[in-house]
Order: C-alpha cells, then sequence, then structure tokens
C-alpha cells in the first residue's frame, strides 16, 4: 500500500508548529500504525532528517502510553489504542493526517508527544485509599457483590491515555476523573474518604485547565476501553452530595 | 570475592520470622533522615517507594515514563499466585514453595522461595484493602482460578487485566505519599549510572528525557527496580522501552549478574507477520486448555489459516498430544515452545514464513458450542482478529513462541542487596526466586512481595548499621566524574554519524540471540553467536547513526544508550548459556538431552548460581559460584509424557 502522512511537526515547547506531508510508499497492510511510523523513522533517519516523535511503550494497548490524533479521531478510526490499529483499516493510496492531542492541559512536547502529568496529579489529589502496608484485614474479611465488584472494575480499566480529552470539544477529562471515583465510590473500601476525594479530584482537574462536560458522550464514543458515561452521572452525584450533606463528626454529631 | 547468600539459620519455616526479629530497626523518629533512591516504579518499584515511605523515610523515585501507571506490570493479565487456601483445595505455603522450586527446575533458593510463598497471603490482602477489583464470586468472596505447574487454584486475578489492577494499587499508594510530601516523582527521567563511593552505593546519575540535563542524586541507598533484559532479543512481549540499562551499568560498578541465560520463552503469541514487526504480543496460555496445536505432517510451504481446515484429519500431526500422552497441549512452556520450534525446524511450519504452529478450535467449538468458547476467550480471540485480520471461531489460530520474561538478574543476597552494599535489586530485576523458569502468576507475586514485605523490613538493617550522617552529597568528586562519564558516552553515540540506524542494530543483535541463545542452545552455535556479538558490538560503535542533539527529547540517543548496554549484555548471556553445559527450566543444551530430547539437568555439576564480575571494558566476565542447597525439596527430572 502506499499512504500520504500529514503529520504535525513541532520541534519544542514554545516553537511554532504545522503539518509536513510525506509520501511512504511501503506499507504493508499486517502493520500496525506505529510499525507504520517506524518505518517512517527509519526512512527519515536514512536521509538525514529527524524522526517523528511519538509516545508509544507497550504496544498491546493497555499501558495508555500511544496517543495520536488520526484523521479527526483520538486513535484512528477504530475504538481501540493506536498500538492496536492496523494499516488494513486504511485504504491505499488514502491521505492520513496526525495530529497531537489537543488541550490546554496537555501541552505540546514535541511533534506528537504531549505532556498529560495534569492526570497523575489529579490522582495524586486524592485517588487512592488511605490504608499503609500491612496491618489491613484478611482479604475475604469484607463480601462485596459481585455486580457491585464487577462495575467497579469496569470503572478501573480506565488506561489513562487521554483520549477522552482529545475527542472533547471541551477538553474535559470528566470521564477519566469519573471512572476513578467510580472505582472507590461503589467499593466499601472507598467509602470512608468519599466525599473528600470526590471534592479534592474535581478541584484538581479545574486547577489544570480541563473544560466542563456537555454531554456530548464523545469521550465514551472514542474511549479504547469502553469507559461508560455512567460513570460521569455517579461523579456528579457524588460531588453534588459530597458538596451539600456532611459527615457526622461536622455537625457535633459525636456529642461534643 | 566470596558470595555470602546471607540466608538465615533454622528450619526453612522460621527463617524469615527469625530473620526479621534479628534484623536492625531504625527508630520511627530517625526515619527521616535517611534518604532512599527507587528507580523504576512497576510493581515493584512503586509498592517500594509506597511503603518506605509510609514508615517515614524520604523517597525519590525515578520513572523513564511520562507516568508510573505505564511500566509494563501493567500488561501482564493471568494473575496472581497466593497461599490462601480460599478453595479448600489443599494448598499450603509449603505447598506454593514447594511447586515454585520445582517449577524452577531446581535452580532457585529455597529461603527466598519460601519467603515469597508466606509473604504471598498479605499481599492480597494489602491489594484488596487498597480497592483492587479482584474477581469475586456471587456470594461476594474472591474468586481463583488455576494455572500452569500447580494442581490447586490459587490465583487470583481481574479479568485479563490483573497486572493493570495490581499497578494501578500500588501506583495510588506512592500517589498518597507524593501528596503526603514523602515521596519526590522524576518523571521522564532515565538512571544511567551508579554512583559508588568507598564501597557503597551513594546515588545515580539520570537524564531528563525532555531537557537532556543531566543530574547527580544522592541517598543512604538505591534501589533499582528497573525490570527484566527480554529486549536484548529486539522482539519479545516486553514494552518497546523495556531496558536492561540502569541494572547493566550498576552491573559495571561492581554488583554481580546472576544466571544471565535464564529466559523463559512463552509459546502462544501471535507470529511475526515482516521485517517491519517492533513486538511480540502474548496470548493467555489458557487458550491451551481448549486449542489443540497441530502442523501439517508434511511441510507445505506458506499454508494459509483459511487453507488448513481443508487438511484432513489423517494428515495433521498433533505433536503435543503425540509426544506428551498425559499433559497433550498443557505441557508446561518451555516444553511447549521447544516442540513448535522442532517442527518449524523440520520445514513443516505454517503461514507465510513457516515460522507459526496452528491452535486450533474447531473441536472445542463443535463440543461446547461457540457462546461457551467466546464467554472463556472472547477477548483474546477479538484482540487476535484485530492483530491478524483472521477470524479464529473460523479458521485455527497461528501461533509462536516468544521471549517473555528473564528469570536472570542481578544477584542478590537474603535482604535483596546486590554485591555493591547500599545497592537493592527488586523484581524481575533480580536473580532470586524463579531459578530456571518462573510459573505463571508468580512475577506479579514476585514483585509486590520484595516492595511491600521484604524490603521494608531488610532496608532498615543497612541503614541502621550505617547512620544517618554516612551520606556522601552530590559535590563529591565522584559524582562530577560520574557525570562527565556518561555526558560522555552521550557525546560518543552522537558523533559517530555512520549509516545504520540503531533500530537496525538492535534487529541484528536480536536475530543473533533468538537463533544461537533462544529456545535450544549448543556450544558451537553460543562460540558463534559470540563472535558475531563482539563484531557487531564493535561496527555499532563505529557506524550507527543517531541525529539530533543531547539537549531535547531524542528518542534515537535514548535507544542508542539502550542497545549499547544489550550488545554487552548479550555477550554474557551467551557466555553463561556456554559454561552452564547443562539443560534445565528454560535453558536447553542439545548436549544435555535424554535420549527422547527432553531436558536432562546435571545436579551434581550445575546445582548452583552463576553469578558474574564485570572485569572492564572487553574483558571476560569471572563467574563466581553460589552453591544451591537444597535441605527441603528432593531433587527429580521433571517429566510431561
Amino acid at each position: 500500500m502506499k499512504v500520504t502522512l500529514k503529520i504535525w511537526r513541532q520541534k519544542g515547547p514554545n516553537e511554532k508548529g504545522g503539518f509536513k506531508t510525506y509520501q511512504h510508499d511501503h506499507v504493508s497492510p499486517d502493520m500496525s500504525f506505529l510499525e507504520m511510523l517506524d518505518v517512517l523513522n527509519t526512512n527519515l533517519i536514512k536521509k538525514g532528517e529527524e524522526p517523528v516523535h511519538f509516545d508509544h511503550d507497550c504496544r498491546e494497548g493497555i499501558c495508555g502510553m500511544c496517543s495520536l490524533y488520526i484523521n479527526g479521531h483520538p486513535h484512528g478510526p477504530l475504538q481501540t489504542t493506536t498500538c492496536q490499529l492496523h494499516m488494513r483499516s486504511f485504504k491505499d493510496g488514502e491521505t492520513i493526517t496526525i495530529e497531537p492531542w489537543r488541550a490546554r492541559a496537555f501541552p505540546i512536547i514535541k511533534d506528537l508527544v504531549v505532556d498529560r502529568t495534569a492526570f497523575d496529579r489529579i490522582q495524586q489529589a486524592g485517588g487512592y485509599i488511605s490504608v499503609n502496608t500491612g496491618g489491613v484485614p484478611d482479604a475475604n474479611e469484607i463480601p462485596i457483590p459481585k455486580k457491585v465488584a464487577d462495575e467497579a472494575f469496569d470503572a478501573a480499566t480506565c488506561i489513562g491515555c487521554g483520549a477522552c480529552v482529545a475527542a472533547c470539544k471541551n477538553a474535559s477529562a470528566m470521564l477519566f476523573v469519573s471512572a476513578k471515583v467510580s472505582q472507590f465510590a461503589l467499593l466499601p473500601q472507598g467509602k470512608p474518604e468519599r466525599k473528600e476525594r470526590v471534592q479534592k479530584m474535581v478541584a484538581q482537574m479545574d486547577a489544570e485547565g480541563f473544560g466542563a462536560c456537555t454531554n456530548t458522550k464523545a469521550c465514551e464514543a472514542e474511549c479504547p476501553k469502553g469507559i461508560s458515561v455512567t460513570n460521569i452521572a455517579r461523579l456528579n452525584r457524588e460531588y453534588y452530595s459530597a458538596s451539600i450533606s456532611s459527615y457526622e463528626w461536622q455537625v457535633g454529631g459525636g456529642g461534643e | 570475592m566470596k558470595l555470602d547468600s546471607k540466608i538465615p539459620a533454622g528450619p526453612i519455616a522460621e527463617k524469615w520470622t527469625r530473620h526479621k526479629f534479628n534484623l536492625k530497626l531504625v527508630n520511627p523518629a530517625n526515619k527521616r533522615k535517611y534518604d532512599v533512591i527507587v528507580v523504576g516504579t512497576g510493581l515493584a518499584g512503586s509498592s517500594a517507594a509506597a511503603s518506605l515511605a509510609e514508615l517515614g523515610y524520604n523517597v525519590k523515585a525515578f520513572t523513564y515514563h511520562d507516568s508510573p501507571r505505564r511500566a509494563h506490570s501493567i500488561a501482564a493479565q493471568g494473575g496472581i499466585n497466593a497461599a490462601k487456601n480460599y478453595q479448600n483445595d489443599g494448598d499450603s505455603v509449603y505447598r506454593l514453595f514447594y511447586d515454585t522450586v520445582k517449577g524452577g527446575d531446581y535452580r532457585a533458593r529455597e529461603a527466598n522461595v519460601y519467603r515469597l510463598a508466606e509473604v504471598s497471603v498479605s499481599i492480597i490482602d494489602q491489594c484488596v484493602a487498597q480497592g483492587v477489583p479482584f474477581a469475586r464470586e456471587y456470594g461476594g468472596l474472591l474468586a481463583n482460578r488455576s494455572f500452569g505447574g500447580a494442581q490447586v487454584s490459587r490465583t487470583f486475578y481481574a479479568r485479563g487485566q490483573t497486572g493493570q489492577q495490581l499497578l494501578l494499587g500500588a501506583y495510588s499508594a506512592m500517589n498518597r505519599q507524593i501528596a503526603n510530601g514523602k515521596v519526590k516523582l522524576y518523571t521522564r527521567t532515565e538512571m544511567l549510572d551508579v554512583v559508588v563511593i568507598d564501597g557503597k552505593a551513594r546515588g545515580i546519575i539520570t537524564r531528563d528525557l525532555i531537557t537532556g540535563k543531566i543530574e547527580a542524586h544522592s541517598a543512604h541507598a538505591v534501589l533499582l527496580c528497573t525490570g527484566g533484559y527480554s529486549n536484548v532479543f529486539y522482539l519479545s512481549t516486553s514494552a518497546k522501552n523495556c531496558n536492561a540499562t540502569a541494572a547493566w551499568r550498576a552491573h559495571k560498578k561492581g554488583a554481580l549478574f546472576g544466571n544471565p541465560c535464564f529466559t523463559q520463552i512463552h509459546p502462544t503469541c501471535i507470529p511475526v507477520s515482516g521485517d517491519h514487526q517492533s513486538k511480540l504480543t502474548l496470548m493467555s496460555e489458557s487458550l491451551r486448555n481448549d486449542g489443540r496445536v497441530w502442523v501439517p505432517k508434511k511441510g507445505i510451504k506458506g499454508l494459509k489459516a483459511k487453507d488448513a481446515v481443508n487438511i484432513p484429519e489423517s494428515e495433521r500431526d498433533y505433536f503435543l498430544e503425540r509426544r506428551y500422552p498425559s499433559f497433550g497441549n498443557l505441557v508446561p512452556r518451555d516444553v511447549a515452545s521447544r516442540n513448535a520450534k522442532y517442527v518449524c525446524d523440520e520445514g513443516r511450519g505454517v503461514g507465510s514464513s513457516g515460522l507459526a504452529v496452528f491452535l486450533d478450535f474447531s473441536d472445542a467449538i463443535k463440543r461446547d458450542g461457540r457462546n461457551t468458547i467466546e464467554a472463556k476467550y472472547g477477548n483474546l480471540f477479538d484482540m487476535y482478529k484485530q492483530i491478524t485480520g483472521d477470524n479464529p471461531y473460523e479458521v485455527p489460530m497461528m501461533i509462536f513462541p516468544a521471549v517473555h520474561y528473564t528469570m536472570g538478574g542481578l544477584w542478590v543476597d537474603y535482604n535483596l542487596m546486590t554485591t555493591v552494599p547500599g545497592l537493592y535489586a527488586l523484581g524481575e530485576a533480580n536473580f532470586s526466586d524463579h531459578g530456571a523458569n518462573r510459573l505463571g502468576a508468580s512475577a506479579l507475586m514476585q514483585g509486590l512481595a520484595d516492595g511491600y514485605f521484604v524490603i521494608p523490613y531488610t532496608i532498615g538493617d543497612y541503614l541502621a548499621t550505617i547512620g544517618w550522617n554516612d551520606k556522601v552529597g552530590t559535590d563529591h568528586p565522584a559524582f562530577k566524574e560520574s557525570m562527565e562519564q556518561v555526558q560522555l558516552g552521550i557525546k560518543r553515540l552522537l558523533d559517530i554519524n555512520g549509516n545504520k540506524t540503531v533500530d537496525e542494530f538492535h534487529r541484528q543483535l536480536g536475530h543473533i540471540m533468538w537463533e544461537y541463545c533462544g529456545m535450544s542452545r549448543n556450544e558451537e552455535g553460543l562460540k558463534k553467536a559470540k563472535k558475531m556479538i563482539q563484531d557487531l558490538r564493535a561496527e555499532f560503535w563505529s557506524n550507527v547513526k543517531v541525529l539530533g542533539t543531547s539537549t531535547e527529547l531524542n528518542a534515537e540517543l535514548e535507544k542508542a544508550n539502550r542497545v549499547a548496554d544489550f550488545l554487552e549484555l548479550g555477550e554474557l548471556m551467551v557466555d553463561d548459556a556456554l559454561h552452564r553445559s547443562e539443560s534445565c527450566g528454560g535453558h536447553f543444551r542439545e548436549e544435555s538431552a535424554t535420549e527422547d530430547g527432553e531436558a536432562k539437568r546435571k545436579d551434581d555439576e550445575f546445582a548452583f548460581v552463576s553469578a558474574w564480575e564485570y572485569k572492564g571494558s572487553n574483558q571476560a566476565e569471572e563467574l563466581h559460584k553460589e552453591e544451591l542447597v537444597f535441605e527441603n525439596v528432593k531433587l527429580t527430572q521433571r517429566s510431561y509424557k
């Protein structure tokens, strides 16, 4: 196959970027999309041109490192990660446009590589259950209904790639945040901190400059792991309930 | 150098308890006076960083990823073993210990394995408390499944994404300590050297991958949790960026390397589709429960999966069922892999490359119905279709073995300390628990055991012994010298400006390793490989092409640094494989086989750990031996006939 690639090139965070066109004549339909870029890069290096930088690692769809906005879709035309996308999904002679994730909270580092550490800072704000190593109860001491465990698991499968933000016209991170909030709100282990957790994570999300959610559901449509917008509804409920209610001790329920 | 494994005295079941009591403690108020560096933030690194910070130590954690959650622990599918005996099927700490020593083909240290089995139960408790959503039964209690090499159900799992959920658990525990200010996290930062002063590890040299800045960091102790070295083969199931650089550079600073030739080759991977192939994808070995492995009796060049259905039963060779009637398609990983290689060597391999065998589900679908098979393996079938374009409900899958895990690694004593005082190795980066072959669902167990439940105890003993004043600042000349060395190495790579890309060298190295130091090894081939690697290394240093500068994000430069190290490690693996003229576990020497071609150990000669000492650039390494003493497990030859 032959393809024409229009790729966003940008030397550094503060440099001006732009599209550059490359003709790629040696593409096998069995190549993954990233392998197609590997071959392009080998050819560029041989010609003395700097290769295209893009993020990638596991190449089996789980680490969340690969990104790329391909022909107007995060991770390209299929609902998978870019590393699991193969060239047989494209037509011979097709022009393919490749851009980085575009969001204020994900600044461009170089070419197609963006900084997604805003996601980590949201997790650091409260995406955990406060237990130390050791001294925890036996694992079977807390029975959890299978349906609840399964629902929590579904939320927990988020890979943190940021496709939801890239897909959203508001660059909202609600799907990502709601997945973590949901996992812990559903599980009994997460209940003691559920109010602070949702408030802190949402505050950090806002501080990072992510946009608001206007329920277009583009995030769900593009999420390579099929995270459901039901989680966003749950996040909203958690957030409002945390805002309007309080723990007993906050009203002196302990009898002081 | 005398190797002291520091295995505690006493009966096996009491060793760890006694040892914990005998270890020195650091007073809670003094812990904040100690700094610890953790390199790598996968299961071992994240769990160690979190646990040490909870105790009060100041932790600096480093990862070359943008986030700890990207570490390749995340890709582990199957599960994690623990001797909980929740199924009432006769499991115990002793049985998990026994299975692991046997599964490792009697080349692991008994005391370490027993401890691993002992703390396995606490790991599950810990993960559940963190909110890891393990699979559950309808009654709300935890579910288990069985896995290779065991006759009990002791594997805990989270669908096919157990590694992901465990890593996210450890990552969340570390995030909490980052928020508490006890862990300082450095992302997109790669370790390029260990600084050793007065015989102790005092810190590391790192490169900021975005700015290229070389920096020094000092601490009282350094933990390497940097994973394995499967990518020396270029094609493996490891992530693209997995590398041996941290471990290898520590080796060059005095840490002995244990059993480098022990690599695990997994039988059920998706075959190579062409020269562009960048990595291999593993599919859970659970597929062999229902899939039948076969090739045509007579070789057919370029046989496609869609044409396989036309081949009559009488012309098919179900070679695993034929050779191993009692275990059939469920023989252990090494046996299944080797037999696939044999039939391909005979010219009976299938697919365009001839390097694949069929894994056929048609009988299972006929017997159980498509719905049942879909419920069991649906996601794997989808993944296979996604990658290959073939539909495994209609045509057989094609599979071929691929490098998956390295049992070898930095030599450590019972405290997980390398031969450099103050330098520790955890998880896949060390050699300690899996012997010559790792059982399924044991890698996650070991990574978390080391990080949550071993290092928090053992590091205290070292720190209490040296005292908090025994720390060297980064203004010490040794740090400056090491930084200069690192910078020189980088400059050297950029100055070559040759004609071949880093990937081309890496691929060539991978071919050599796979051909001569892969599933089956012999003296002649290994000697040939040694020379080929030396030549390739010389060519690399005169003809590699790395564009760009050292002061920006430069992926080619990162790769070049790593491949330079693989080119040295590869030779040591070959040396080790050459020296160990027995077959054991994943290491099969053709000269040491039984009459019917099965692996044959030589316990009288080789019941030891090979620990190699670096002697300088292009010098032969020196072999040290740690004799393995088996007081509890009786050594027998494995048989799956």
